[in-house]
């Protein structure tokens, strides 16, 4: 096991990892933070998308050793039910979530996204969760939810 | 008779209820549950394709420190099958696996790691008898079938069906014409794996998480192979991270992780692995078929004659119900007068197949929309003009007894076709760019049930509370289509509520009263029929309570938005629900909803298409292709849907858009194929999915109908917008290239094929010619209805 320093959401974390575990294993398993999902846990399908230093990164491809002093940003660390974010409003009134499974993945993708360009194209936003599948929705719904976004930052 | 909506909740583009919970990470799927002390299980695999299990050593993983328990198949030794003729399954495999990945054993272990090590522990001796892996093979004789100990075929089932006079059909035919087309199998490719987690409760009863669409199914086989009565068992069905029918089978984990906890005594975690899902699969079946229809001149159909040949994997599943899909709903889009079908579902030593979006009605789709514009070239009429000859009326039966009511099917022809200018630009666009036209119809919910009984389909549950809460109560399970948000706008409608106010509570097998499940697109009609009803009854006790306490007469109350309207009163609903709770007691109400029995034919067979009411697309399809390359890139899709009406707009919108990007995967790229019997690529890098780059616009035409049995009106939508989107598709590459793929996926391979042989001076047909050396049975006779030989 080794020791890691994990910053997630603001929050400093101490524990104790083995050498083989990744960050999507550790988010989920060890902090309980399952707002991040596994969906093919080979860096395909792009749903266990976490922040690392604004970054999208697939967290089932990153060893939790890796990310140490890094800040990890997860979907529990931009809003909540009482409290949401702008793209999480907008995905809801766009209708961009069905099964609502990559969601997650695919409004971290998009924050990151407007963290750097408020006011993307929509080419940009289609080029930006070109690697998030959606198996319900289509996607357009979903670049209509932070194209919305982006609107509003104009 | 129709209720109309006057509250303006049906209608209004609305959020779903859970949108906020989905876009904040909280919906629980049923890999986010955790419990204290909770075991991991992992399912050891058979690496054959079709072998005698001689022996299996579990000594080494039974003794490995944090294994708790290891179950092979004598452990679980009841057979099932989600359909009464398809009891051909194991939770796990006993003597014999019969595909790659077919489940062979599990561990529970302390660890995902350690119950891997487990596995890997595990030793099977396998005797390796021929595999069968195509549909040609699979109707020879074998010595050893997949199913059965005596030489013989491997036919899963086989079905004959002649409706009118066929030959006579064709006799009177100016045109007749034959093609045969080749359908790829899919997979749904959900992006939440399967899962379960199964623990005895502190009553002693076993409570199974799932993601499944079926609680009621699962319940009832769980307590079959278990051996342990329904009422000892909860079955919570989780919110799905899709479903497709992904989710509508019982599958070996379940059954698996249920026994585990039972025999462990700890609550048990199984998710599968992506490569696991490929092997559960009961994915889209790979369809041969063949079909040959008689014209007028003027392009009316005389006769059709139709073969399907179904390569069903190893086991049956939905089969037998697949295997007739195939053949029942083509008479409803056409007028067709007499109609032959001839079908046969073989089992190959691949994963099963089962119902995916569309179930066993997008591939005859496909055959029969691309036929039908050869056959408009073949006679000289256009695309619109051959279907508008044939369409089918509304309110008629169909030759295979199938009753009609509520058809847009018309007005969506026009519509796609005049917004896209179909007309105008088929045929003038540039080399390389081509448009094509394809309809489809889709059933809201099947007629009948699964296992044969009398009760309702779908039962809903209202209880209102003192401070005027509305607690909605059923079992229907929400897999991403929006279940949940449409009882509460049926519900809030009904009660002038805004659907953001009720509480629901569903797919709980303690907690809810029966909905059948999410599959054949049944939710919305039925269960939305069960939740009108207990509605305008709550409406009812709650309005005639009112009135008495007022000494009005009831026609002098009603419901306004969230209040009473009473004379000159103004009730606030949280009061007159006290007043109806001071006048009645318990303010609990029930609804139920039964298709009626009308509906259907008496023939054998005829248990599967019936439906209370279809839905009707119409799309027209705009394609790129690159002639150097092959590559078929879509570029607009133009889809009007008849939803008879529309009860949230941004949800049916979502239903048409996820629709066509199912089928554009289906069309352009998606195949579960195998080498041999071995998949060809069971990750999400192999089977490809469009991403948002391969993504067309999509132009959402919503078309109402208003169905008179429908809830408000309305019909499906979950899967009737895919059925035209892979013909349009297929009929507009022939627009651009002057070519014909009569098989998809429409690989650049085919495509460059295609232009090949036209460029020698051939037809520049590339698809199937052959067909198995099978023979069908001689047809079941069934008279057409009586109404249409009089007419």
């Amino acid at each position: 096991m080794e020791p890691v320093t994990l910053n997630v959401n603001g929050v400093t974390r101490s524990l104790f990892v083995a050498p083989h575990r990744t960050l999507l294993e550790t988010v989920r398993e060890d902090l309980g933070l399952t707002g991040t999902k596994h969906g093919c846990e080979l860096g395909e399908c792009g749903a266990c998308t976490v922040l690392v230093d604004g970054i999208p990164i697939l967290s089932c491809l990153t060893l939790t050793v890796e990310a140490t002093d890094a800040e990890i940003v997860t979907i529990e660390g931009i809003g909540s039910i009482t409290h949401p974010h702008a793209l999480q409003r907008s995905f809801g009134e766009h209708g961009a979530a069905q099964c609502g499974y990559c969601t997650p993945a695919m409004i971290l993708t998009a924050k990151a996204l407007l963290d750097r360009d408020p006011t993307p194209s929509n080419q940009a936003i289609e080029e930006a969760i070109a690697g998030n599948m959606c198996r319900c929705t289509g996607y357009l719904a979903i670049v209509k939810a932070v194209a919305a976004v982006a609107e509003e930052n104009r | 008779m129709t209720v109309h909506p006057h509250h303006g909740i049906v209608g209004k583009a609305a959020p779903r209820v859970d949108a906020l919970a989905q876009a904040t990470g909280a919906v629980r799927y049923v890999d986010d549950i955790s419990y204290p002390g909770m075991l991991h299980g992992k399912i050891l695999r058979s690496t054959q394709a079709h072998a005698r299990i001689v022996s299996i050593d579990t000594s080494a993983a039974e003794a490995l420190p944090g294994v708790h328990a290891v179950l092979t198949g004598t452990d679980l030794p009841v057979a099932f099958g989600l359909l009464p003729v398809s009891q051909d399954e194991h939770a796990l495999a006993i003597d014999k696996v019969r595909h790659v990945g077919d489940p062979v054993a599990s561990v529970a272990a302390d660890d995902p790691d350690t119950a891997q090590r487990a596995i890997d522990l595990i030793e099977v001796v396998y005797e390796a008898l021929p595999a069968v892996t195509g549909i040609f093979e699979a109707v020879e004789v074998a010595d050893e079938p997949i199913h059965g100990d005596e030489p013989h075929d491997n036919r899963d089932r086989e079905m004959s069906l002649e409706f009118g006079d066929v030959d006579a059909g064709f006799e009177i035919a100016d045109h007749v014409r034959e093609d045969v087309f080749f359908y790829q199998g899919n997979n749904h490719a959900a992006l939440e794996a399967h899962g379960a987690v199964a623990l005895v409760e502190e009553d002693g009863r076993l409570h199974v998480f799932s993601a499944t669409q079926v609680p009621h199914y699962l319940h009832r086989i769980l307590a079959r192979v278990l051996e342990i009565p329904e009422s000892r068992i909860r079955v919570t069905a989780n919110p799905t991270g899709g479903g497709f029918g992904a989710k509508t089978d019982v599958f070996s984990h379940e059954l698996v992780t249920a026994h585990l906890a039972r025999v462990t005594g700890r609550p048990v975690k199984i998710v599968l692995t992506r490569e696991e899902v490929f092997y559960a699969h009961r994915g889209r079946h790979p369809v041969l078929m063949w079909v040959k229809t008689g014209f007028r001149d003027d392009g009316r159909i005389t006769a059709m004659s139709f073969k399907t040949y179904l390569d069903g994997g190893a086991y049956g599943s939905y089969g037998a119900a697949s295997l007739l899909y195939t053949g029942q709903l083509q008479t409803v889009t056409y007028n067709i007068p007499a109609y032959r079908f001839e079908g046969v579902r073989v089992f190959t030593n691949k994963p099963a197949c089962g119902p995916k979006r569309g179930h066993g009605t997008p591939q005859p789709r496909f055959g029969l929309e691309v036929h039908l514009d050869k056959a408009a070239d073949d006679l000289g009429i256009d695309p619109v003009t051959i279907r508008k000859r044939n369409l089918v009326e509304p309110f008629t039966t169909t030759v295979n007894h199938l009753r009609i009511t509520s058809c847009g099917l018309d007005e969506c022809i026009d519509r796609a076709v005049d917004m896209s200018e179909f007309q105008n630009r088929r045929r003038n666009l540039s080399p390389g760019h081509g448009v094509g036209l394809a309809v489809g119809a889709y059933m809201s919910g099947a007629g009948l049930p699964i296992y044969f009984n009398d009760m309702p389909q779908s039962e809903v549950m209202i209880k209102v509370d003192r401070g005027g809460g509305v607690t909605v109560y059923s079992m229907a399970a929400d897999c991403g289509q929006g279940s949940t948000t449409m009882l509460a706008t049926v519900v809030g409608e009904a009660l002038g509520l805004q659907p953001s106010a009720l509480a629901l509570v569903t797919a709980d097998t303690d907690l809810t009263p029966v909905d059948l499940g999410s599959y054949s697109s049944r939710v919305t009609f039925m269960a939305g029929n069960a939740a009108l009803e207990a509605a305008l009854k709550l409406a009812d006790l709650v309005l005639s309570a009112v009135a008495d306490k007022l000494d009005l007469d009831l026609d002098d109350v009603e419901l306004g938005k969230g209040v009473v309207l009473a004379g000159d009163h103004e009730i606030p609903w949280a009061e007159a629900v006290q007043i109806a709770e001071a006048r009645w007691g318990l303010l609990v109400t029930t609804g139920t909803y039964k298709p009626p029995k009308d509906i259907k034919g008496d023939y054998r067979g005829s248990g599967v298409g019936p439906s209370p009411a279809y839905s009707f697309s119409a799309c027209v399809a705009e394609v790129t292709c690159d002639r150097d390359t092959g590559f078929v890139s879509v570029k607009k899709v133009w889809l009007a849907h008849d939803v008879g009406r529309s009860i949230n707009p941004l949800l049916v919108q979502g239903q048409i858009e996820g629709s066509v990007h199912m089928a554009l995967g289906e069309v352009l790229m998606e195949e579960q194929s195998f080498r041999g019997a071995l998949h060809n690529g069971p990750s999400l890098l192999d089977y490809k999915i469009p991403t948002v780059l391969e993504m067309p616009a999509v132009e959402s035409i919503i078309v109402e109908s208003i169905d008179a049995e429908g809830p408000f009106g309305a019909k499906e939508v979950g899967q009737g917008p895919l059925l035209p989107v892979v013909p349009a598709v297929v009929n507009a590459v022939h627009d651009a290239l002057g070519i014909r793929v009569d098989e998809i996926p429409l690989r650049p391979d085919k495509i460059l094929a295609g232009l090949d042989d036209l460029a020698k001076g051939g037809t520049g047909r590339i698809g199937p010619t052959t067909l198995p050396d099978y023979t069908f049975r001689s047809p079941i006779l069934v008279d057409p209805p009586p109404e249409r030989v009089n007419a």
